[in-house]
């Protein structure tokens, strides 16, 4: 068994790259939405239950949260990787963080389908 | 076998000593408000479950946000989404080695900053 220095799993540049389409993608749904929203006639729940019952419009806010929790991923666990070194809390923490994501993913495509 | 060598490297990182460049507190904020919109995004999804369920959870959601303090809560996560937002397209453009220099990262820096805090600003009293 030759022990070495592991330098890189070559997720990095995947990650890197991932983390921008992400980014990309939300920035521009970010504008859809503020000009969706902010010409909206009447902050009622009648309009804005409208806003999000189109299906191109479920479709779009689905992947900003599915890019908003990708996104979140990587940012987070960069953040444990900085500052967590104990290897068991990491871990932990890794777990914690992946799965309350894929948790509030499902309950964002619940509130958008149902309606 | 590959050997390893460890240099010694001075090391100083006092926090009360270090005085951090404008490009260095976007970047430090940039962190700080991407884990902050974290640890609420289950706030967030909630009032947007409630927002949208029913006439009488909407009702919840307007009298859950119309409370001073949670206003307070939800402005200080417009900004920390607003720099998020700003300091993520300065990091973009820099991918795209636009800016950075020395002088121009400064600039988009103090950009960064005052456009985030001025249209947290904008909306926050346009909203409250």
């Amino acid at each position: 068994m030759v022990k070495r220095l592991v330098v890189g799993a070559h997720y990095g540049i995947k990650d890197w790259l991932i983390q921008r389409i992400t980014a990309a993608y939300m920035a521009l749904y970010t504008v859809i939405f503020a000009f969706a929203a902010l010409t909206l006639p009447a902050m009622t729940h009648e309009h804005w239950q409208a806003l999000f019952s189109g299906r191109l419009m479920q479709l779009l806010t689905f992947l900003f949260f599915a890019s908003l929790c990708y996104h979140a991923w990587i940012g987070v666990r960069d953040i444990w990787m900085d500052y967590i070194k104990p290897l068991g809390i990491r871990i932990a923490l890794h777990v914690a963080t992946a799965l309350l994501l894929i948790g509030y993913l499902a309950w964002v495509a619940r509130v958008l389908w149902r309606l | 076998m590959m050997q390893t060598q460890v240099k010694k490297r001075p090391k100083f990182l006092d926090l009360r000593e270090i005085r951090l460049p404008l490009p260095g507190i976007v970047s430090i904020l940039h962190r700080i408000s991407g884990g902050g919109l974290f640890l609420f995004l289950p706030f967030l999804i909630y009032l947007f479950d409630l927002s949208l369920t029913s006439p009488e959870t909407f009702a919840t959601y307007q009298a859950i946000v119309g409370h001073w303090f949670v206003k307070l809560i939800l402005l200080g996560l417009l900004w920390a989404y607003l720099h998020h937002f700003c300091a993520g397209i300065r990091f973009l453009l820099l991918d795209l080695h636009k800016g950075v220099e020395l002088e121009p990262a400064r600039q988009s820096a103090r950009v960064v900053l005052m456009v985030s805090l001025a249209l947290t600003v904008i909306l926050g009293v346009w909203l409250w």
